[in-house]
């Protein structure tokens, strides 16, 4: 499980997460939901290390990230695995190279076996016959599920993923948001999605924060997300006309 | 506007900090080392030895015109033209060029990464990216860049020799009375000294302005500019420091 207490983030004078409190709970796909310029993005590089708060702390387990001495903060990240809105694979390594790259860094597995373990995260994400491709000869979807499998190489505990729709069209967005619970339920991850796309709102989310100029405006899950009486919520859900059809009365 | 330089040195300081810290796994990163050396040295052979010849030749040329005298010894073209060779051209000029095609490759590479998130990627893997990717392009230029210099030295002399026997301004006997008197070998290691630290400059300084880059294609171009306007101002400077020390 991942406590955030209290978390605030400034740049500058400008305070851009004001005292959030959430959790994200252990084998559950975790949406942190918002409109563009909200936080998300910056609460989550709290959550990963990318950005450390000004105020409050973020708790795996019990383990306090941003105060924790380097040679635990680094076993802690090993336990981390995150995909980047735009994948960020590395440009100059075949697919197989970067699934392996993990494990080239971190263990000392033989080339076979590091080999299996690729293809095993490959095959994870249906992805087969791209071992020896570069990523710039990947689609977008192809390089997201690609992204997976690198994030899931070295089996991590927490999986991150930045605004995993954006960009795909809906049908590849669909299989995105599967994989995603799939990888959830079948490893026990605990996973947090970064998105606003509402398909995965509603299909996905099992618990939800709402972030909404940077403070916590909601929390719930998706069972309740449509029937809240949040109006900075609703306003957001509701705000596309075909959502607005199915808004209940 | 000093403020504004104190950041940054400062910020430059605690990135060599970062840089030189331990690698997280020395295999990788001596694969790292010897693939940069490879892309670094090849890859700038080719317009190192054509500068080198056309320098050596245009030195020579003008050192010939200028003291076509009979009070000077003819000798003394190849004397002058090694010893600017050697000690300010091969170093200083080829640094310069080297900070025009490796400086701004560095900085472009690493921008890019720091662009698409790539950086951020092997932060949150637990990677430290400072050394990762900058400490095996710094150790390769400091070995590539004086071996360009030498083969830069080598081909100089080269271009001169071949273009006092093509003109016949001296005869090619005299140009080697001239380019073997009085050779001191410490010519060759104040050269080789220059152009490590200039190699240090390059790399350093190219990685940094790559590595801070917030934002997208635009300020990819703008660091890369930066990077080398910098770098070669630095380059100049110490130039005149180093030769101030060393003779």
């Amino acid at each position: 499980m991942i406590i955030v207490d209290n978390v605030s983030k400034y740049f500058g004078e400008k305070q851009v997460l004001h005292g959030i409190n959430t959790q994200f709970e252990e084998g559950k796909v975790n949406l942190i939901i918002g409109r563009s310029g909200s936080g998300k993005t910056v609460l989550m590089k709290c959550l990963v290390g990318l950005f450390t708060p000004e105020e409050g702390k973020v708790l795996y387990s019990g383990r306090e990230f941003h105060h924790l001495p380097d040679n635990e903060k680094l076993l802690l990240r090993k336990e981390m695995g995150m995909v980047f809105q735009g994948s960020a694979l590395f440009d100059s390594m075949t697919i197989e190279e970067n699934v392996t790259f993990p494990l080239d860094m971190f263990t000392d597995q033989s080339e076979s076996e590091k080999l299996d373990r690729a293809n095993f995260c490959l095959e994870c994400v249906d992805l087969e016959n791209v071992n020896k491709l570069y990523p710039a000869e990947l689609s977008g979807g192809m390089k997201k599920r690609a992204a997976i499998a690198r994030a899931l190489a070295c089996n991590p505990k927490y999986l991150f993923f930045d605004e995993p729709n954006s960009g795909l069209d809906p049908k590849t967005s669909l299989l995105i948001d599967e994989l995603i619970t799939k990888i959830t339920h079948d490893f026990n991850t605990t996973t947090v999605v970064n998105t606003h796309d509402l398909n995965s709102i509603i299909t996905i989310g099992e618990t939800i924060s709402f972030i909404y100029q940077g403070h916590l405006e909601w929390r719930g899950s998706s069972d309740n997300i449509l029937t809240s009486d949040n109006a900075t919520l609703n306003d957001f859900i509701y705000a596309q006309p075909l959502t607005q059809r199915i808004r209940p009365k | 506007m000093f403020r504004q330089l104190l950041i940054t040195l400062g910020d430059y300081l605690i990135f060599l900090r970062q840089v030189f810290s331990k690698p997280a796994k020395w295999s990788v990163f001596l694969k790292k080392w010897v693939f940069e050396m490879d892309a670094m040295g090849i890859g700038s052979m080719l317009i190192v030895c054509i500068v080198s010849l056309a320098m050596g030749s245009v030195i020579t040329l003008q050192t010939a015109i200028q003291i076509e005298s009979g009070w000077i010894p003819s000798w003394t073209v190849g004397f002058v033209a090694r010893t600017s060779i050697v000690m300010e051209l091969c170093p200083t000029i080829i640094s310069l060029l080297l900070v025009g095609n490796l400086g701004s490759r560095i900085t472009a590479e690493i921008g890019s990464m720091r662009v698409t998130e790539q950086i951020d990627a092997l932060e949150v893997m637990g990677i430290n990216p400072a050394s990762h990717l900058v400490l095996p392009k710094v150790l390769a230029s400091l070995i590539v860049n004086p071996v360009l210099c030498v083969f830069s030295i080598a081909f100089a002399l080269f271009g001169g020799f071949a273009t006092v026997w093509i003109t016949g301004c001296i005869t090619t006997y005299h140009f080697i009375d001239g380019l073997t008197y009085c050779f001191r070998v410490y010519d060759v290691v104040y050269a080789l000294t220059k152009t490590c630290v200039f190699a240090f400059v390059m790399s350093t300084v190219a990685s940094f302005y790559g590595y801070r880059i917030e934002g997208g294609a635009l300020e990819l171009g703008k660091a890369s500019t930066q990077g080398i306007v910098v770098s070669s101002f630095v380059i100049l400077i110490l130039n005149v420091v180093i030769t101030n020390i060393m003779l």
